[in-house]
C-alpha cells in the first residue's frame, strides 16, 4: 500500500482537471443514482419487494429481459454476417451499407418508434402483407423484437468489423492447405477469432434492449402482463405521482443494468485473456 | 500468376462459395432494408402524405417552433458541458497516474448502461417537488424538474460518456511526450493544451460531440420522464413528436420526425467523412 494516491506528475492541470470531472460525474450521474437508492432505502426493502413481486411487474421484466435476449441473439447472427460482408466482400452499396449501420444510433427512438409502427402496423406496408398470412407483428411482442433489433443493431456489427479486418489469409490459407473445407475453416479458425468481440457485441446490444423505451412504446401495444416492458411500469407509475413504487422498479432495473455491466466486464476479461493466448 | 490456367470452377481456398456469398450479401442487404432503409424512407412518405405544403404547414405550427428552439435551446447547453467534462475527464486520465483510475472509467461508462427511463428517475427523484433539495429550489422560484433545467440534467446524463470515451483511446495512444516537450520549452499549461493537445484531439473530438449532439436532441425516454410534457414550454421535439402522433396528427408527427431523420442523415454523413479522412486520428476506427 506504499503506492500513492496520485503519482507525482509534471503535466499541469491536475486540480482544474480532477475537479470538473469529479464535480460533474458527481452531480449529473452519482447524485441521481444515490437519490434513486436513498429513496429505495427509506421505502424499505420489505415494502420495495412487495412492489415488485406482482405479476404484472415480473411479466414486464420478464418480457424486457426475453425479448431482449432474443433480440441480441438476432443481431449477434445478423451483426456478424453484416461485418464479414462488409470486410470481405465487395458489391455495389456496399459504402452506403457500412454507413447505413450506424443510422440506428443516429436516428432519435421515436422517429424509429413511429417509423416502424407505420411500416409494421396491420395497415402498414409491409404489416399489411404480413396480415395476409394471419401474422400480425405492431402490438404484439414481434413487434417488440423488432424495435429491439433495431437499436441493437450496430453493436455487434462495430465491434466485430475491426477483427475481421485483421485476420490474416494466411491463417485461413495454412487451414486449407491442411485439407480443412471451407465451411471446416469458418467454423474451426475464423468464428473463434470473431467470438470475443461478438460476445462483447452482444452484451452491448442486451444492455442496450432491457432499459430500450423510446422504440418500443408505440409498437408494442403496451398491454399488461403481454406487451407491457419493465421502463414502461416506471413511467406509469411516475405519472400516478407513485415515487416508491417506480423507485423499487428502478431498483430493480438498475440491479439488471449492473449485472449487465459485470457481464461486460468479464466477458473483456476473458476475451483478453484468449487473445493473449493466440 | 497469369501463365497458371484455372479449371473451370475454380476457387481460391479462401473464399466462399459463390451461392453461400450470394446468401450471406442477401441476408445483409434484406434485413438492412427492412430494418433500417424502410423506416428512414417511411418517414419521408408519411411526413409528405398531404403534400409538401401541409408537412411544412405544420413545422410552422407554433408549438412545433416553440419544440424545435427548446430541443436547439438544450443541445446548445447540454453538448458544450458534455465536451468540457470529456476534455477535462481524457486530461485527467491519460495525463495523471492514480489509483482508481479503472473503477472512474467505469463510472463515466456508467449512463451508457442505465435506462434512460431510470435515468429520468433518478433526476426525478433527487430534484423533483417532494424531495428535499427539489423543494427547496421551488420554493426559491427555480423548478428544475418540469422545467429546462430537468431536461439538461436529463439528457447530460445519458450523453455523459459520448466524448470522454472518444477522446481516452486516442490520449492515450498518442502519449504524454508531445506536452512534455512543451512544458520543458517554457509553454505555459493552457498553452500546451491550446497548442499541441488540442490540434491532436480535434477529429476526435468533433466526433464525440457529433454523435452527442445526435442523442442529445433525440433522447426520448429519459426526458419524457422529466419534461411534463407542457406543449410549447417543455415538450421537445421528440415529445411533441410523440404527443402529435398519439393524437392521431400522423403528418405533423412525421414531419417532425423527418427533421430530426435529416439532423441523423446529417450526422452520419459527417461520420462517414471523418471517419474516411481522419481514420488514423479517431479512436473509433481501431477500438475492439
Amino acid at each position: 500500500m506504499g503506492r500513492p494516491l496520485i503519482h507525482r506528475s509534471p503535466m499541469p492541470g491536475l486540480g482544474l482537471s480532477m475537479g470538473i470531472t469529479l464535480t460533474m460525474l458527481c452531480l449529473v450521474v452519482l447524485l441521481p443514482i444515490g437519490a434513486l437508492l436513498t429513496k429505495g432505502a427509506t421505502f424499505g426493502f420489505a415494502n420495495m419487494w412487495d412492489v415488485v413481486n406482482r405479476e404484472r411487474v415480473w411479466a414486464a421484466l420478464f418480457l424486457s429481459f426475453r425479448l431482449s435476449l432474443f433480440a441480441a441473439g438476432f443481431n449477434l447472427v445478423l451483426g456478424v454476417v453484416l461485418a464479414w460482408v462488409l470486410v470481405r466482400y465487395r458489391f455495389p452499396g456496399r459504402r452506403l451499407l457500412d454507413a447505413a449501420v450506424d443510422l440506428p444510433f443516429a436516428l432519435p427512438t421515436a422517429v424509429a418508434g413511429i417509423a416502424l409502427t407505420a411500416l409494421y402496423a396491420p395497415n402498414g406496408a409491409f404489416g399489411s402483407l404480413a396480415a395476409t398470412i394471419g401474422w400480425q407483428i405492431a402490438y404484439t411482442q414481434w413487434g417488440i423484437f423488432l424495435a429491439l433489433v433495431f437499436v441493437g443493431l450496430p453493436f455487434v456489427t462495430r465491434t466485430v468489423q475491426p477483427v475481421v479486418e485483421e485476420i490474416e489469409r494466411e491463417v485461413e490459407e495454412a487451414s486449407a492447405t491442411l485439407g480443412a473445407s471451407r465451411g471446416h475453416t469458418i467454423r474451426r479458425v475464423i468464428l473463434p477469432m470473431l467470438a470475443p468481440a461478438a460476445m462483447t457485441g452482444f452484451a452491448l446490444s442486451l444492455a442496450r434492449a432491457v432499459g430500450e423505451y423510446g422504440s418500443v412504446i408505440f409498437i408494442a401495444g403496451n398491454i399488461p402482463l403481454i406487451t407491457e416492458i419493465a421502463p414502461l411500469l416506471i413511467v406509469i407509475r411516475l405519472e400516478e405521482f407513485d415515487y416508491d413504487a417506480a423507485a423499487a422498479i428502478g431498483i430493480a432495473m438498475l440491479l439488471v443494468s449492473f449485472a449487465m455491466l459485470l457481464l461486460i466486464n468479464l466477458i473483456q476479461v476473458w476475451s483478453r485473456r484468449r487473445i493473449g493466448h493466440v | 500468376m497469369s501463365d497458371i490456367t484455372h479449371p473451370a470452377g475454380f476457387r481460391p481456398a479462401t473464399t466462399e462459395h459463390p451461392l453461400t456469398r450470394w446468401l450471406l450479401v442477401g441476408f445483409a442487404v434484406l434485413a438492412m432494408g427492412l430494418l433500417v432503409f424502410a423506416p428512414l424512407v417511411a418517414v419521408f412518405a408519411e411526413a409528405l402524405r398531404d403534400g409538401v405544403t401541409a408537412a411544412l404547414a405544420s413545422l410552422g405550427n407554433p408549438d412545433a417552433q416553440a419544440a424545435i428552439r427548446l430541443t436547439l435551446a438544450i443541445a446548445a447547453i447540454a453538448v458544450p458541458l458534455n465536451a468540457a467534462f470529456g476534455i477535462a475527464a481524457a486530461w485527467f486520465i491519460t495525463k495523471f497516474d492514480f489509483r482508481g483510475k479503472a473503477v472512474l472509467i467505469t463510472l463515466i461508462d456508467l449512463p451508457f448502461s442505465v435506462s434512460p427511463v431510470v435515468a429520468g428517475l433518478c433526476i426525478v427523484l433527487m430534484f423533483g417537488a417532494n424531495s428535499a433539495l427539489g423543494g427547496w429550489l421551488v420554493a426559491q422560484g427555480y423548478p428544475v424538474v418540469f422545467a429546462l433545467p430537468g431536461i439538461v440534467l436529463a439528457t447530460m446524463f445519458v450523453t455523459f460518456p459520448f466524448v470522454a470515451r472518444e477522446l481516452i483511446p486516442v490520449m492515450v495512444e498518442q502519449g504524454r511526450a508531445e506536452e512534455e516537450a512543451a512544458l520543458t520549452l517554457g509553454a505555459s499549461g493552457w498553452r500546451t493544451f491550446w497548442t499541441v493537445t488540442l490540434p491532436n484531439i480535434r477529429w476526435a473530438l468533433l466526433y464525440g460531440v457529433l454523435l452527442c449532439n445526435a442523442r442529445a436532441m433525440g433522447e426520448f425516454g429519459a426526458v419524457a420522464v422529466v419534461s411534463g410534457k407542457i406543449r410549447g414550454q417543455t415538450a421537445t421535439m421528440p415529445i411533441t413528436i410523440e404527443m402529435l402522433y398519439n393524437e392521431y396528427l400522423s403528418v405533423a408527427a412525421f414531419s417532425l420526425a423527418a427533421v430530426l431523420s435529416v439532423l441523423a442523415l446529417v450526422t452520419l454523413l459527417f461520420k462517414t467523412v471523418l471517419e474516411l479522412r481522419h481514420a488514423d486520428q479517431l479512436a473509433a476506427t481501431h477500438r475492439h
